[in-house]
């Protein structure tokens, strides 16, 4: 028997036990609702599995019995104890069914005419008095006459069905090479074998100490065989995701068929290990999430064909470990949901009144989504819609202290975003110091460790450079043309590190939050060990700091850090916070993506704060007014043995009258930013703060240098046009490179307008034909518009369709096919690369590397060229 | 990592059945000179002095965390709970009473762990209301052994702290 339906059966076996006691419950309090909604949700999965199993049979009478109990469900029928007995007669008949493929492997053959008649009946509203009776006795009259099953010797399969009729539960059922166990079971193992590991470390000590050889054999093998053993039993806790989703193609492969459509299912990331509790736990969510994709998400190939998409949908389905989480993606590039409707149906249900939904933001409404019995499908089909589905998927991931969201746009598709923290989870984990004491970071965020020297780095020759500087008591490093923000670890956790004397000396541990890079400054590093991750005492669960704590090989206790939780508890980069606090505020209007950027805010010539995003400056510098000079009309200042142009933002500067004050007082603020060997410093009052925050723009201006205004840290806030004010500095700023391609058309994606403003200057500035356009869908439409290009940048994280599946969509066809693409992102892990290469880009570059970007595109065209 | 299990241990698991009269029997231990008494079957486990690993940020109240045979438990400082002035330098470092709440484990550090006592129900006596409300909200009472006065800890109030 196949895996599949071995599997089928015990979960079937489990959930018909359940549905039995939950039914005879409900016949005592039928208007328990908790009771009815679990009947409902369960014999709506039996439906949803055996229908994809190919059992027709049973798919026939567990959907008559889910429609009365639909009916129930919505209180348009009262429950009566004659309806329950239909019910549980349907029950009994499912019983039977289920133990017949135990046995053979098939369905058996059998007329289930009348008992589907009558739960027809009943769901029609009519008697079911009468009715219920004569079904009743029906199941055994019907099967009896019809049994002829073509492949298995007919006893064979009769003696043990009648048997096993009366005891459903001693089902004999499960596939021999498995059995299942109670997790707890596999839970005092791991301690058992924890404590073992820790028995064993001491006695190797003992035995080195006392130097006795009597012991050093035996010892040894119970050192491997402990090691074994703990390893085996790790093994049993973890399963790669791939095993909850290899249900999926075949699910895929018949909904293809029921519907109409063309999908393609894509799987990335099988290979992600879950602990077994959680995976066990998201398998139906996942199969209820890619079933609804497939059935409301995607459109039928004329629709798409219509839309200018190709006929193929897709289903993608994503996972992988980020900075301490597992992250699962279920997305499709569909129709999107539809605002519209939801709306519609959110008022209809009485959820909310036309006027808060006004006031709503489209992130808002799209939630509803996950209300209970909330299902926007026009038609009930077998395959889904009936509003179990997104309420079950959120309850159950909440269930694990997982989250789930959503990024949805009309016509571009729906992915949905289930995060799971990796509580029970084995990670890699490296082991620092700070303030004395010892930490262990996972692994997954970490790109790189950086030693820095403080003050005193100079005597240092390899790393010299790396260096913590300071903007404003903000401390920062310049890593590679990039400013990184610092947290110090010790003072993070209030740990009294001050009677160190090089505050600045240690290692920056560079970590990965989403699409923010930040570094915690720690005082030691030491090793990397696997660990347990065990959830934190539930006094101790406020402190967002630690995502749990573990045991290390030496015994020790040890706190393992959440670097989301230190990105926002610092304000790096707080996804979390701008979620929490639109739901917070409640209808936060036109709030998008919980994309962050880091700005360092400054003041200059009138109040209003200005800002620019820190990635793109090179440094901050202090310099002394009375070191500023003119040439050619315009203030320069000597720096790093060269002159740098400096341009006052305030738009003049007058030099100081020099002479008798003695200037030790006057300093100049500049932000430098650099390129190629060049320096450019535009001169600024006052350097406020660094803020991390959505960089929205809201109201344009005509204003030159400024993009517009944006709401940075709660107040109003213009934002830089770097372009402009670099155009300022003279014209081989921008002087394209020697090698440089005039005239090839470049089209830009990137749905951040300040990014289009940047790069369209500067790609311009190079000689290229730039054409900026903010989502996919415009650059799809631009093709089929039959416009040309010699190659694409595009941005990775947009709203719709995002840039792997634009990507996925150029290379499937049309003539842009064998473009050169160039992916832009603010994640650039070799994971991602390596995600961006599958999908069809070119190369992969890192947001705000301006040269990068220059080098790649030259690179990709004098490829095209040769 | 050295285990050092008190002689406590033992006793503690076994219930006492002295006579007719209702008799419960209590660990005795000394917190800041203050004896107290906690109902023996609720320990699992009395522990010497151990390794505590600081937890940054937590509440005041808790010391830190620790191995129990590979099972962490979360540390109380009884001092600190109880408003008592700190353990003076050069003190011996405390003992470890592990109790189980809600499937988890915390150790009460305590100056010293006396001997499991059976006390007659007909000693005890409410808390009197002159007491510091600090304390009468983790007492169940006091109770009357061999002349002095033993309070009484409710292991589950004593854990009810900081769940603001």
């Amino acid at each position: 028997m196949d895996d599949l339906l071995a599997d089928f059966l015990t979960e079937t076996n489990e959930g018909l036990e359940a549905l039995d006691a939950a039914l005879v419950r409900l016949e005592r309090t039928p208007d328990d609702k908790p009771t009815l909604s679990e009947i409902f949700r369960l014999v709506h999965t039996i439906k949803g599995t055996c229908g994809f199993l190919g059992l027709g049979r049973l798919e026939k009478v567990a959907h008559a019995a889910e429609n009365v109990l639909g009916r129930y469900r919505d209180g348009s029928l009262s429950v009566t104890p004659p309806g329950i007995t239909l019910v549980l007669s349907s029950l009994d008949r499912i019983k039977e069914i289920v133990t017949g493929i135990g046995v053979s492997g098939s369905e058996p053959l059998g007329d289930d005419n009348a008992l589907i008649g009558a739960l027809d009946a009943a769901f029609a509203g009519q008697a079911q008095l009468a009715a219920a009776a004569p079904v009743l006795a029906a199941p055994v009259a019907a099967t009896a006459p019809v049994a002829a099953p073509p492949v298995a010797p007919p006893q064979a399969i009769r003696a043990p069905a009648v048997d096993a009729a009366p005891d459903p539960a001693g089902t004999p059922t499960a596939g021999p090479q498995t059995i299942r166990v109670a997790v707890e079971v596999l839970e005092d193992l791991m301690t058992l074998v924890s404590e073992l590991v820790l028995t064993r470390n001491q006695l190797m000590q003992l035995a080195r100490a006392s130097g006795d050889n009597a012991f050093a054999v035996p010892l040894q093998r119970l050192s491997h065989i402990t090691t074994d053993l703990q390893e085996g039993v790790m093994k049993t806790r973890m399963q790669p995701i791939g095993n909850a989703w290899a249900k999926l193609p075949r699910l895929v492969r018949d909904l293809t068929h029921e519907l109409g459509k063309k999908i393609d299912l894509d799987m990335k990331g099988a290979e992600t290990e879950l602990d077994r509790q959680v995976l066990e736990l998201i398998k139906d969510p996942l199969t209820h999430m890619v079933r609804n994709s497939g059935d409301h998400g995607l459109e039928g190939p004329a629709e798409r064909r219509a839309a200018g998409k190709p006929e193929t949908g897709r289903i993608i389905l994503n996972a992988y470990h980020q900075g301490g989480h597992i992250i699962i993606e279920v997305g499709d590039d569909g129709r999107g949901l539809p605002l519209d409707r939801i709306r519609r149906k959110v008022v209809a249900n009485g959820l909310a009144t036309e006027a808060e939904l006004a006031s709503m933001s489209e992130r808002d409404i799209q939630h509803f989504i996950f209300r209970a019995g909330f299902s926007t499908a026009a038609a009930v089909t077998s395959v889904s819609g009936r509003g179990v589905g997104m309420d079950v998927v959120k309850t159950n991931i909440e269930k694990i202290g997982g989250t789930i969201e959503l990024r949805s746009r009309e016509g571009r598709g729906t992915t949905f975003i289930i995060k799971i923290p990796l509580t029970l989870a084995i990670v890699s984990a490296l082991v620092v110091e700070a303030g004395g004491e010892r930490f262990a970071i996972p692994q997954i965020g970490v790109l790189e460790l950086v030693r820095v020297g403080g003050e005193t780095a100079s005597d240092g020759g390899a790393n010299d450079g790396a260096r913590v500087e300071r903007l404003n008591d903000t401390p920062v490093l310049r890593l590679r043309d990039r400013l990184l923000p610092l947290v110090r670890l010790s003072e993070l956790l209030c740990l009294d590190a001050s009677e160190q004397a090089d505050r600045d000396a240690g290692f920056v541990v560079v970590t990965q939050v989403g699409p923010h890079v930040f570094g915690i400054i720690v005082d030691r590093v030491f090793d990397t060990e696997e660990i347990v991750v065990k959830p934190v005492a539930p006094i101790l669960r406020h402190v967002t700091m630690f995502s749990g704590n573990t045991i290390l090989g030496d015994g020790s206790v040890i706190m393992i850090l959440d670097p989301n939780g230190i990105a926002r508890a610092t304000g790096v980069g707080a996804d979390g916070v701008a979620e929490e606090a639109a739901a917070m505020n409640g209808p936060a209007a036109g709030l998008r993506s919980a994309a962050r950027t880091a700005m360092l805010l400054f003041r200059a010539g009138d109040a209003t704060p200005k800002a620019v995003p820190l990635g793109l400056i090179a440094r901050l510098e202090d310099i002394a007014v009375d070191q500023i000079e003119m040439a050619g009309g315009r203030p320069v200042v000597q720096y790093r043995g060269q002159l740098m142009p400096l341009i006052p933002l305030s738009g003049h500067w007058m030099p100081p009258a020099r002479g008798e004050d003695g200037g030790a007082a006057a300093r100049q603020a500049v932000l430098v930013f650099t390129d190629r060997g060049n320096a450019l410093g535009l001169m600024v009052d006052e350097i406020l703060d660094v803020v991390d925050d959505a960089l929205k723009i809201e109201a344009r201006q005509d204003q030159p240098g400024f993009l517009g205004s944006a709401v940075i840290a709660g107040k109003v806030t213009e934002v830089l046009d770097c372009g402009y004010w670099l155009r300022q500095a003279g014209e081989d700023w921008f002087a394209p490179d020697q090698q440089g391609q005039t005239g090839a058309r470049v089209l830009v994606i990137d749905d951040n307008a300040f990014f289009r403003h940047l790069l369209v200057p500067a790609l311009s500035a190079e000689g290229y034909d730039v054409t900026a356009v903010d989502d996919a869908a415009a650059a799809l439409r631009l093709r089929d518009a039959g416009q040309t290009f010699d190659a694409i940048v595009s941005d990775i994280e947009m709203p719709g369709m995002d840039g792997l599946i634009f990507a996925a969509a150029v290379r499937e066809a049309g003539p842009w096919r064998d473009l050169p693409m160039i992916a832009l992102s603010g994640r650039a892990a070799p994971a991602d690369v390596a995600r961006g290469r599958d999908a069809g880009f070119t190369d992969y570059v890192g947001k705000f590397d301006r040269p990068a970007l220059l080098r790649s595109l030259a690179d990709c065209l004098a490829h095209v060229g040769a | 990592m050295q285990h050092i299990e008190a002689h406590a241990q033992q006793p503690a698991r076994t219930p006492a059945r002295i006579g007719e009269d209702p008799v419960q029997v209590f660990l005795t231990l000394t917190v800041g000179g203050k004896p107290c008494a906690v109902p023996a079957l609720s320990v699992r486990d009395v522990l010497g002095p151990q390794t505590i690993t600081r937890i940054p940020l937590a509440p005041p109240e808790v010391a830190g965390s620790l191995n129990l045979r590979g099972r962490i438990v979360t540390a109380i400082d009884l001092r600190r709970r109880l408003n008592l002035p700190p353990r003076e330098a050069g003190a011996p470092r405390p003992m470890s009473i592990v109790v189980e709440q809600n499937g988890e484990l915390y150790s009460l550090l305590s100056d010293a762990v006396g001997d499991v006592v059976p006390l007659a129900a007909k000693d005890a006596a409410p808390n009197p209301p002159t007491l510091d409300p600090l304390w009468a909200a983790v007492s169940r009472g006091v109770h009357r052994q061999d002349g002095r006065l033993l309070i009484v800890l409710d292991v589950e109030r004593v854990l009810a702290f900081g769940q603001s």
